[in-house]
């Protein structure tokens, strides 16, 4: 069979339509550069904007510079980062697994991550106590910490991919599995903090706490890395998310290998999780809020979905943190306790509502 | 012969679902996949798609074994319409692009988008381009879909019952409209089928399965009342109207006799 195009002309109305979603994603591009510059500047002590191009531009000396290159600007860097990459596995898990309520925090990924992470810091010796509530614990070894962390995330993805493909990937079957996953992982590191000294529990305990102002720029190095790499590949495939989203049946008669797809997908968006919390703790909900956010506005559409969601996580994380640095100033919250505030009253919204997609 | 399958045998687990199935198809016919439930139709549909594997036989796409083609080459020239669609939220103009992921690489190229435009233009869809699919009603999904299948520009589409949850206006114009495009484009169009009647209006060729194997293969004469109560179980009439067959249950072929609709009746295969 072969469609003859010649009389065709282009349909101005769907080049409209497209052109309104690329404008959406420009803006939001837009205002996550604009936030990082207003997130460079407030905190415990304010830089006028005007100061922080400065600094970024000319290298100025004095405080000013340590405090935006050695504080800020990782924070910001880790923030965006960390979002786009909590986002990504959130809006890639939803569409693989056709479940609106997914996410590398509601499946318990994040919680076998961090388990995993634990099991390194206190069992190998990975990390140290640090004498500062602000670096209670040091990683020294961050690749030990996050290949932990992976390969305890990967049981608990294999599980889910399990259920998935003998049971159902139906939002209620998912979520409980999600929160066998979570009290199990959960255990596992209440279970570590038992046979830890009172320090070593406080210790655990903050550490999980997501919070991004513990990055370093050599973290950020390791963040990036790994995250970037999970980026592109999805981007690449997410024409196949697309298929996926209409169902197997659908997915394979357009050449796509379904369960190839789903479970690199899953491993991928593991990863992600294994190293935003094996670096930056628990941060919860970035990778179910921002897909829904997105998708109200633009649609199913993949090709549009994924962008825009990963854009629209580093912008709540991002936001998230600059508020928590400057809610109870000088004090600073963690980001992670922002997200949940944000995230929790919107997954019993989706719950309520049954079927959100 | 675009499509034929050999010695296929296929069973779930311990249980055998198709036992020695032999059929052919050609281009511009509609050949109807008919059977009880059970009786191994969306299989035997899944094994030439190759979405399952047979555990013995083959499914020749022209010369060519489908099992020795990757899943992308088999959807250049297989498109399959399932009996569920499931509808994300995009527009019909997005769910039918997609059936473009055949032969694209990382970006839609600007002819995928005018061949899109051109099936919407053939299949006077211009009014469902911009509509989400998820709001849409059975017909018109199931006119999406189809339209997805035609724009992979295959050479044999399998329908899995494109008529049910349609009503009779919808079920008519569904196949009304794939028998248009099938002889239009000279495809060659397998679909699985429960309603009878509808068969026999549309379809050129027969499949008749029972208990995993084929039972009777051919065209319009091989459906005899008999045959149609050795395979469902139930007795029936079959009349001449219009010179086209119709099948109506037993119980009610004596009243359809007196019917004013249906006039000088002849009982064939009885």
């Amino acid at each position: 069979m072969h469609l003859d195009t010649s009389a065709v002309k282009e349909p101005g109305a769907y080049t409209g339509y497209i052109r309104k979603k690329i404008l959406f994603l420009c803006a939001c591009t837009a205002a996550l550069v604009l936030l990082a510059f207003v997130s460079l500047g407030v905190g415990s002590v304010t830089i006028p904007f005007s100061d922080v191009i400065q600094t970024l531009v000319y290298h100025s000396s004095g405080n000013v510079e340590m405090i935006v290159w050695n504080i800020r600007l990782p924070r910001v860097l880790a923030a965006i980062v960390c979002g786009i990459g909590l986002a990504a596995a959130g809006v890639v898990m939803q569409s693989v697994l056709r479940n609106p309520l997914s996410s590398p925090y509601t499946l318990g990924v994040s919680q076998a991550a961090a388990f995993g992470a634990a099991v390194a810091i206190t069992l190998f010796g990975a990390g140290t106590l640090g004498r500062l509530i602000s670096d209670a614990i040091v990683v020294n070894n961050p690749y030990l910490v996050t290949i932990c962390a992976f390969l305890s995330s990967l049981i608990a993805t294999s599980v889910i991919l399990l259920v998935a493909k003998y049971r159902s990937t139906s939002p209620e079957v998912m979520i409980l599995v999600g929160v066998a996953l979570a009290a199990l992982f959960t255990a596992g590191t209440t279970f570590l903090q038992y046979f830890s000294s009172a320090e070593q529990i406080a210790a655990i305990v903050f550490w999980t706490f997501g919070d991004v102002g513990r990055a370093t720029w050599s973290d950020l190095t390791i963040i990036v890395a790994v995250i970037t790499p999970c980026l592109i590949y999805f981007m690449v495939k997410r024409w196949d998310y697309n298929a996926l989203d209409s169902g197997d049946e659908t997915a394979k008669s357009l050449g796509v290998n379904a369960e190839r797809v789903r479970t690199i997908a899953m491993f991928l968006s593991s990863l992600i999780a294994a190293v935003v919390v094996s670096f930056l703790g628990i941060i919860g909900f970035i990778g179910l809020v921002s897909p829904h956010m997105v998708r109200r506005i633009i649609g199913d559409d993949q090709r549009y979905l994924f962008p825009g969601s990963c854009i629209v996580g580093g912008i709540i994380l991002l936001g998230a943190d600059t508020v928590a640095r400057i809610i109870i100033a000088p004090a600073v919250l963690p980001a992670g306790v922002l997200t949940a505030f944000l995230g929790a009253p919107l997954f019993l919204y989706l719950l309520i509502r049954g079927n959100p997609s | 012969m675009i499509l034929s399958v050999e010695d296929l045998s296929f069973r779930y687990n311990s249980h055998p679902v198709l036992k020695d199935v032999r059929c052919q198809a050609r281009p511009d016919e509609i050949v109807a996949i008919l059977g009880p439930n059970g009786a191994g139709k969306t299989t035997l549909l899944r094994c030439m798609n190759a979405m399952l594997r047979p555990k013995t036989g083959t499914v020749m796409l022209g010369e060519q074994e489908i099992f020795s083609l990757s899943r992308r080459e088999i959807a250049q020239s297989i498109a399959h319409v399932p009996q569920h669609v499931e509808p994300p939220r995009v527009t019909a103009f997005d769910a039918i692009l997609l059936g473009r992921r055949p032969w694209i690489g990382m970006n839609v190229r600007q002819n995928d988008i005018l061949k899109v435009q051109a099936i919407i233009e053939q299949l006077s869809l211009s009014d469902l381009a911009l509509r989400h699919v998820d709001a849409m009603s059975g017909g018109e999904l199931q006119k999406v879909a189809i339209a997805r299948a035609l724009v992979q520009e295959p050479r044999v589409m399998l329908l899995d019952e494109p008529t049910s949850s349609l009503d009779l206006k919808n079920q008519h114009e569904i196949m009304r409209f794939i028998r248009s495009i099938v002889h239009t484009h000279h495809l060659t169009a397998l679909m699985t089928m429960h309603d009878l009647n509808l068969a026999l209006h549309y379809a050129d060729r027969f499949i008749l399965l029972k208990d995993g194997m084929v039972f009777a293969a051919g065209g319009e004469e091989v459906i005899t009342a008999k045959l149609i109560e050795e395979v469902y179980g139930v007795p029936v009439a079959i009349r001449r109207w219009g010179g086209r067959c119709v099948i109506v249950p037993h119980a009610d072929a004596d009243a359809s006799l007196e019917s004013p609709g249906i006039s000088g009746g002849t009982v064939m295969g009885m």
